[in-house]
């Protein structure tokens, strides 16, 4: 299956006894491009993004991401790719630069390398004041922020971002968008999970996953004139009523 | 009422759903109870003895028949030269050696003293005591019987061991071990759970609730209790029935002293709770605070008539030390309440004494 | 290669700045074992002394009070009553003011005169469990050394005896044996001498095993775990890293449990501390290997806490630490050579107590090598980096 996809899958399935998270999704994403992967909490997001970054196994379906199948090359895949989780991304108790420190030397950057990037991302992040200040005590807004560029630090191709923005003000949230289009901007690939329907409206192509299945992909206006609305929210309303209501457009 | 009802089953859902956790719980006691059992021993068995015989001749060989007939040593090596000894010692090869001068024969033949030297390895002194009690009986035996007449004296003891007839150590340990068991279901389960939900937060959302703070603690904690009274239960119907250890006492008794036991178990494990709202603190303040001094400081395993004036005052405010003593005199002397009035009266009043301190830290927090 | 030595010293680094930082772990590690080590050493002892015992006696004489005196005198007990009252005797027994009750017949002496043996009588109070087994070996002892005095004290009377009952009298030509003792290695029996280095043992392992499974369980249950899982370092790389830090730890632990050995109960150094510490860095591999590889079974800290203490608390009891090994039967003793903690225990004695060499502690230390591939593998194999 290599067709150039950053991010391939097809038929992508994911059980948990008789509770099925993932219901053979398929889709493809391009070198690029910022993906947003949407839907309410439990519709399978972060399950999905598992098995895209070797988290979890698959029980059935395929995929590759950056060339390399997820059932035999996960390790391949995880050198060329970047994570930042909702849960957790930086060591509260070691400081900005020992997490930076960290994380450069398991992606095997050398030490000069390391010191230039930590200059830069303090330096762009304007928190230079805070180089040596444990991350426990850095507001969330800014933390979001750094954990990005950490997750960026070794320059994947491909960076996957799972709810990264939450319980921060709009405008810090905007911010943080703006970092992610400097990371297109230089040909980083970025998928990004979210269940704010405004932030949609920043990504290039989108998936609505409703109940394990992909509800709907397009961009944001292929979705809009598709299903008659004026706003993603609207969309995803539409999907998440009653059969009757839903196209489903795999 | 309901509510509380409610509490109750979740901690006991919780309780339940945790295998690992309750396999533990369940296999400590069969663990221990078999271990203690089978295989904590003090006597003198399997000595690795070496000899060390320069000059061979009948008198030495007969008292090596000795040894090597007898089923407490076991002769390892026998050697010309008492300098080839140490290594032996040193690896553990040998626990014991027997030196025999080279004339040994002659001199006894002559009536001068025939010189033999016990060395044992002392590292272990009451080991290393006891060992050479029994080679120099071995030897005085000996003695004994080659002389027709003898110019020595022997002092047979008998003795008796009261309260233990059949001398299984077993009969010993089953109160320590209750105590033990207890102490790890009532105290360190009730000291982790309770900071579990500090750590998490869901402890905030109970106080929130309409229930009273008396009904959250009284149903935190009462799972516990009832996971402590099975845990007594199994320990007591394991020892009677893999063991056959005799309970002469009331058994109604010893369960309900059990159940006070239990009650100032927890209370310290509340206690302790009360202070940390880390589980890995309240880990330790539970291992440090109620595991630790029940057992070597109860009378458990190591007795408390060995250890300095300050331990054994220590040993005092050691809730387990007065459930052990009670437990053994119920089990062993088959005594009652008219006996063990004052054990049981000092154990009431930690129990008091602990619940109302950890009731009273529960609810300072919530002011 | 370089690459693989660079991440394990990233975070084997980052590893060790959270245990400093992190105050609860410091207490674990630092106070716990000074604490537990200075009550364990001054507890864990099954010497006895002065224990309270009852006299009766029945025959007053010489011999008899003798006997009484020698009981007295030996440090191991106190005589709180002495009368001739059985019944006194008893009562003292039940009410647990006396652990033992000697009882001297009233013809004592005139027996031993006679026949060279007489019996006594020793009631123990069997409840006060391993204290009685101990109390009643004091006695035997006292007993013993007691009647050999008596052997020569009495030789004359006995002689005379015999030569007016007509038989001839043994002269001088009697043959006699003369038994010499000697205690090696812990010449003043000093029970912490022998308990303390296996306390240290003990409690570094404790620790230690303790230490390590709790980490992974923690970070399953704070969730950081998965950052890490998605990064390309391997397993062994991530064990290993895990693994740095506290086999350093436990091994600073060791040195201060040895330091505060010597000084507060003067254990003896005999052998070689390089060996020492070269046969417990193998050593601290096995047990931190399995507290790793506890900490991929489990969930929760609790739970690591729990399957920890246990499997510990066996592997403890079965290490000759309290007991001595060959008191156990056959097939015990069989087990306990796949005990780690057995072959440590027996190599620190042999070297702290016995200035043990490398050519003596051998086979323990080769069954401790095999070990620590065995652990160590096995905590590699057991990490998945993927579920499901």
């Amino acid at each position: 299956m290599s067709t150039g996809h950053v991010v391939e899958a097809r038929d992508l399935t994911r059980t948990f006894g008789s509770f099925t998270a993932v219901d053979h999704i398929t889709f493809h994403i391009d070198a690029g491009e910022v993906f947003g992967f949407l839907g309410a909490n439990g519709a399978g997001k972060t399950t999905a993004i598992r098995m895209l970054t070797g988290l979890l196994s698959p029980s059935a379906g395929e995929a590759r991401v950056v060339g390399h199948d997820v059932y035999r090359e996960c390790e391949a895949i995880k050198r060329n790719i970047g994570y930042m989780s909702q849960r957790f991304s930086l060591y509260d108790d070691l400081t900005v630069r020992e997490n930076i420190r960290l994380y450069g030397g398991i992606y095997g950057l050398s030490r000069r390398q390391v010191r230039e990037r930590s200059d830069r991302i303090l330096d762009t992040l304007g928190l230079g004041h805070a180089a040596d200040q444990r991350v426990h005590g850095i507001p969330l807004g800014w933390k979001q922020k750094l954990a990005f560029s950490v997750a960026m630090l070794h320059e994947p191709r491909l960076v996957f971002l799972d709810e990264p923005t939450g319980g921060v003000d709009p405008i810090t949230r905007r911010q943080f968008w703006e970092q992610i289009y400097e990371a297109a901007r230089s040909g980083t690939t970025v998928l990004v999970t979210t269940h704010y329907m405004d932030e949609a409206e920043y990504c290039d192509r989108i998936s609505i996953m409703v109940d394990g299945r992909i509800g709907a992909m397009g961009t944001p206006s292929e979705l809009k004139s598709e299903f008659r609305t004026q706003s993603i929210e609207d969309v995803f309303v539409r999907l998440a009523r009653p059969p009757a209501a839903a196209e489903s457009a795999q | 009422m309901s509510s509380l009802a409610g509490l109750l089953r979740k901690e006991t859902l919780h309780i339940v759903r945790d295998r690992r956790t309750l396999a533990v719980i369940a296999l400590l006691p069969i663990v221990q109870v078999l271990l203690f059992g089978y295989a904590i021993r003090t006597d003198v068995k399997n000595v690795r003895l070496a000899i060390v015989d320069p000059a061979p001749d009948h008198a030495t060989l007969a008292i090596r028949g000795r040894f090597d007939g007898s089923e407490v040593f076991h002769v390892v090596a026998v050697l010309r030269e008492a300098s080839d000894l140490e290594p032996l010692f040193q690896r553990g090869s040998a626990q014991e050696a027997v030196v025999f001068e080279p004339a040994f024969a002659d001199h006894l033949a002559r009536g001068l003293p025939a010189r033999v030297l016990i060395i044992t390895d002392a590292t272990d002194p009451n080991t290393g005591s006891s060992r050479l009690n029994y080679a120099s009986a071995v030897i005085q035996d000996y003695e004994r019987e080659i002389r027709t007449r003898s110019a020595s004296a022997r002092i047979v003891p008998d003795v008796r061991m009261r309260f233990n007839p059949t001398g299984e150590s077993s009969n010993l340990f089953v109160p320590g071990l209750m105590a033990f068991v207890l102490t790890i279901t009532s105290s360190l389960m009730t000291a982790i759970s309770l900071t579990r939900e500090k750590e998490t937060g869901t402890m905030e959302a109970l106080l929130a609730s309409p229930l009273r703070p008396g009904r959250i603690i009284v149903g935190k904690v009462a799972p516990y209790l009832v996971l402590g009274l099975l845990a007594a239960l199994a320990v007591i119907v394991e020892a009677t029935l893999v063991f056959r250890v005799p309970i002469r006492g009331s058994v109604l008794l010893l369960l309900a002293e059990a159940l006070l036991f239990i009650l100032v178990s927890l209370a310290l494990g509340m206690l302790i709770s009360s202070r940390t709202s880390s589980q890995r603190v309240a880990m330790l303040g539970a291992l440090v605070g109620t595991m630790l001094p029940t057992l070597l400081l109860s009378g458990f395993i190591f007795p408390v008539e060995s250890m300095p004036a300050v331990l054994q005052w220590l040993s005092n405010i050691v809730p387990a030390k007065w459930f052990v003593l009670i437990a053994r005199s119920i089990m062993l002397k088959g005594v009652g309440l008219a006996y063990l009035w004052q054990e049981t009266l000092i154990l009431l009043f930690m129990a008091v004494l602990l619940l109302r301190m950890s009731t009273r830290s529960f609810h300072v927090r919530l002011a | 290669m370089r690459v693989a030595l660079r991440r394990i010293g990233v975070l084997a680094w980052a590893e060790a700045l959270h245990v400093v930082r992190d105050r609860a772990t410091l207490a674990q590690i630092i106070i716990m074992p000074l604490v537990q080590l200075i009550v364990l050493a001054n507890a864990a002892t099954f010497a006895i002394r002065h224990t309270p015992a009852y006299v009766v006696d029945l025959d007053r004489t010489q011999s008899s009070r003798g006997l009484v005196n020698r009981l007295a005198a030996s440090g191991h007990f106190r005589i709180e009553g002495h009368s001739a009252s059985q019944h006194l005797a008893n009562e003292a027994l039940l009410q647990g003011q006396v652990t033992l009750a000697l009882t001297v017949p009233a013809d004592f002496e005139a027996s031993l005169v006679r026949t060279g043996s007489a019996p006594v009588q020793i009631a123990i109070n069997a409840e006060k469990g391993s204290a009685a087994g101990i109390v009643q070996s004091y006695a035997r002892q006292i007993l013993t050394s007691y009647a050999d005095e008596l052997g020569a004290e009495l030789h004359p009377r006995m002689t005379a005896l015999r030569s007016g009952t007509g038989e001839t009298a043994p002269g001088r030509g009697a043959p006699r044996i003369e038994v010499r003792t000697r205690s090696w290695y812990n010449p003043d029996l000093d029970y912490r001498h022998y308990m303390v280095p296996g306390i240290i043992v003990a409690l570094v392992t404790m620790i230690g095993t303790l230490l390590t499974a709790q980490n992974i369980a923690r970070e399953k249950e704070l969730g950081t775990l998965e950052q890490l899982n998605v990064t390309p370092i391997t397993r062994g790389q991530f064990i290993t890293a895990k693994l740095l830090p506290f086999w350093i730890l436990a091994i600073l632990d060791l040195t201060l449990g040895l330091i505060v050995g010597r000084l507060l109960f003067g254990i003896p150094v005999e052998g070689s501390l390089f060996l020492l510490f070269g046969a417990a860095a193998i050593y601290l591999v096995v047990a931190l290997s399995i507290g790793l590889f506890i900490s991929t079974l489990v969930e929760t800290q609790q739970q690591a806490m729990f399957v920890t203490f246990f499997i510990m608390l066996v592997y403890l009891l079965m290490s000759g630490l309290f007991t001595p090994i060959e008191s156990m039967p056959e097939w015990v003793q069989a087990l306990s050579q796949i005990n780690p903690v057995r072959h440590f225990v027996t190599i620190s004695r042999a070297v702290l107590v016995k200035g043990a060499g490398p050519a003596e502690i051998a086979r323990p230390l080769s069954f401790l090598a095999l070990f620590s591939v065995i652990a160590l593998t096995l905590a590699v194999r057991q990490y998945s980096k993927r579920a499901g």
